[in-house]
């Protein structure tokens, strides 16, 4: 069995505002999540709070990754650990260029595994960067473009997939990847995060919308509320959400708690 | 009320004499016509007060603490050869290839090479002292009379009546030099430097230049007063480079003027990373019609170094262009003043004008003052301004590390972006190399 990704009973506040009540939930490598929600229901808190974001105070619980304790760890030593985390709004790094940053990232990751590396060399990195381009379909001059400086909304999603690509992972979290992205972008977007899943890699999709899930399609599928997870079922649960909206469940958990 | 014992700090002036002008002139058997020069300009020197944080220019600018004893006494030239030169400062600019190199230890020239791709076309690049004998007039026409003049201030005054060395650079009309040209001033021991640089680019001509300064740290103050002077005639193209590295112990004091003449092109980018005390005037005036003028730097204090860039951009003309790009990271306790002025005269319509500052602070301990102003005369025009400085963002380090760059990696990475853009506009590519060197070395420093 690979590694996996357990959240346990995690609390998480922001500026002492509690915004994580209790999240539970293990996604494995190789398994296929999605994570949907209402806006503000806490999805993105969760994403950051993995990746070690720190505006984020875990106030209980666990955070555990192939065996090791994340909460120990800072946010370049979890992503070296192969956790990713695609930008629900990805930043602007004016004066970097996609291949510049995307070489810096090898190579810190290189380093990291053996200190005497020389990081990768010129050509076969250029060859990496192409073939995931290709894979993505994006134009070959965009890695002479400083990263996501100017990126129009799709190009910044397509800019965060790339990087995946490049990164590898062992799990992946895609915080709405789907959202700003045309019909034609979100097939070959979906396609090419496909084409990188396997055994070797456990996604979890944020996604509002139904339409991404048909494409790369989970196994499970978690709703979000009020920062926990209310509910828990496979795919057809997102074809329910996409019919019925978010009220049942409120009034499933209003009678629950009456 | 108790009376409370003040020591009162004056702008003490350093303690140079007329005899030591006299001496200055009498080591190289300088032509008369120099030696007036000197001794005229040494009496407006005489009669300008130094400059005191009561003067607009200077408000923020507080150099009483200079220790005049080490850092006014003139250097004696102690034997320096091209060797004591850091390596990198000596490399061909361009692949195996430069025009000329001019280098000099301690005030002295160590090494000067010109190539005969640049004399063929009449091209003159030597020591100031050696071109004011050799072409007189020349000289004579543009030291002093163009850009900088004693009157300029207390410290062009004290240039024009002390100036230790110097470099003269002059192309002919409508020569295009492929090969840039390259100087170097380096110092190995404490006491005041005075370097004068003149560039003359006749009608139509074109060159790249690159110039550097540079010093080990010592442990006494030291001091560095110049001036420099682009002469940039109608038609003429020049990209001059200029970069700043001396030791922590040096206080730099110069005046740094461009004239541009009528369809000229000037591109000017500095660097400033060294120093203990930087407070230098950078103006361009756009003098002809249709002239255009970039001024650009990257500067990056730590410790407790102090950097005043004052610049001006004065359009004398209609039609003329101007463009000021000034980035800054500030480190440690590091501090910074950037007073920027666009002054466009009465006639001076149909011009545009433009000029922005960014600064990046790392930490709470640094301060960056960001001054822009505009005295516009003319009614035809379209200047503005924009400035911004700001902490490093976190958001874009938190960014940077998602993909598992260490912070301190992702930190280097931001800034050099930052600095791109500027750095971007330097000609040659183990410049611009050594620049980024310059930065890590900044950002791994503990001080
Ligand atoms: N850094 C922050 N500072 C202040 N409040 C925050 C911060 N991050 C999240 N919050 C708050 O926490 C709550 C959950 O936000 P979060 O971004 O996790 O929601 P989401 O489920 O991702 O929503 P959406 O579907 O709109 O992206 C919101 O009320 C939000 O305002
Ligand atoms: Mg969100």
């Amino acid at each position: 069995m690979g590694a996996a990704l357990e959240i346990r009973n995690l609390h998480v506040s922001v500026e002492d505002q509690p915004i994580l009540r209790g999240v539970n939930l293990t996604v494995q490598q190789g398994e296929v999540h999605a994570l949907m929600g209402p806006n503000g229901s806490g999805k993105s808190t969760l994403a950051n709070t993995i990746m070690g974001h720190p505006a984020y105070a875990i106030t209980a619980g666990q955070l555990i990754f192939d065996g090791e304790d994340l909460l120990e760890l800072e946010t370049d030593e979890r992503a070296r650990l192969g956790l990713f985390m695609a930008f629900q709004y990805p930043v602007a790094i004016p004066g970097v260029t996609v291949a510049n940053f995307l070489r810096n990232a090898i190579n810190a990751r290189m380093k990291s595994q053996d200190p005497e590396s020389k990081g990768i060399g010129i050509p076969a990195f250029r060859k990496l960067m192409l073939d995931k381009m290709d894979l993505l379909q994006m134009d070959k001059s965009f890695g002479g473009r400083y990263l996501n400086d100017g990126f129009s909304g799709g190009e910044k999603k397509r800019a965060e997939i790339l990087q995946m690509a490049v990164m590898e992972p062992q799990i992946a979290i895609m915080d709405e990847t789907d959202s700003g992205l045309d019909i034609d972008a979100l097939r070959v977007v979906s396609e090419g995060v496909n084409t990188l899943s396997g055994p070797e890699l456990g996604v979890l999709v944020i996604t509002h919308y139904q339409r991404i899930l048909n494409y790369i399609k989970p196994q499970y599928v978690h709703i979000m509320l009020d920062g926990q997870i209310a509910e828990s079922g496979g795919p057809e649960l997102a074809v329910h959400l996409e019919e019925h909206g978010y009220d049942w469940l409120r009034e499933k958990q209003n009678g629950n708690g009456k | 009320m108790a009376t409370r014992r003040r020591v009162a700090r004056e702008f003490k002036a350093p303690p140079f004499t007329r005899a030591d002008v006299e001496a200055v002139s009498a080591r190289y058997d300088e032509p008369d016509w120099l030696r007036q020069l000197r001794l005229e300009a040494w009496a407006t020197y005489e009669g300008t007060p130094m400059p005191t944080t009561k003067d607009e220019p200077w408000r923020r600018t507080d150099y009483r603490h200079i220790n005049w004893d080490s850092a006014g006494t003139l250097l004696a030239p102690n034997g320096g050869q091209l060797d004591d030169i850091p390596a990198a400062s000596r490399q061909p600019l361009l692949g195996e290839e430069q025009g000329g190199m001019l280098a000099f230890v301690d005030d002295v020239v160590v090494h000067h090479e010109v190539s005969e791709a640049l004399t063929g076309q009449g091209v003159i690049f030597t020591d100031l002292r050696t071109a004011a004998v050799e072409h007189p007039d020349l000289v004579r026409d543009h030291f002093m009379t163009h850009a900088i003049t004693p009157e300029t201030g207390k410290f062009a005054a004290l240039n024009a009546a002390l100036w230790t060395h110097g470099t003269f650079l002059y192309v002919p009309r409508g020569k295009t030099v492929e090969l840039p040209a390259h100087s170097i001033f380096y110092t190995t021991q404490p006491g005041v430097s005075l370097g004068h640089m003149l560039v003359v680019l006749e009608e139509g001509a074109q060159i790249d230049y690159l110039h550097e300064s540079l010093s080990p740290t010592l442990d006494v103050d030291g001091s560095f007063i110049g001036a420099t002077e682009l002469i940039v005639k109608d038609g003429a193209n020049l990209r001059f480079v200029s970069l700043q590295d001396w030791g922590h112990h040096m206080f730099e004091f110069s005046h740094q003027r461009a004239r541009v003449g009528n369809d000229a092109q000037l591109d000017w980018i500095t660097g400033q990373m060294g120093s203990k005390f930087v407070k230098a005037f950078l103006e361009i005036d756009l003098d002809g019609q249709g002239s255009w003028g970039r001024m650009s730097a990257v500067y990056f204090p730590d410790g407790k170094q102090f950097m005043d860039l004052d610049t001006q951009q004065n359009h004398n003309a209609p039609h003329t262009t101007s463009d000021l790009l000034f980035k800054g990271v500030l480190k440690d306790e590091s501090r910074s003043v950037w007073q920027g002025m666009i002054k466009a005269l009465p006639g001076a319509q149909k011009t545009d004008g433009f000029q922005a500052n960014r600064n990046m602070l790392m930490g709470n301990k640094t301060r960056a003052d960001s001054i822009p102003g505009l005295e516009i005369e003319a009614d035809d025009v379209r200047c503005t301004h924009a400035s911004a400085t700001g902490q490093i963002e976190e958001e874009m380090i938190y960014y940077l590390m998602t993909r598992g760059l260490p912070r301190d990696e992702a930190v280097k990475l931001a800034v050099d972006g930052f600095f791109v853009p500027v750095l971007d506009r330097i000609p040659f590519e183990n410049v611009r190399d050594r620049m980024l060197a310059y930065v890590e070395r900044k950002l791994l420093g503990h001080d």
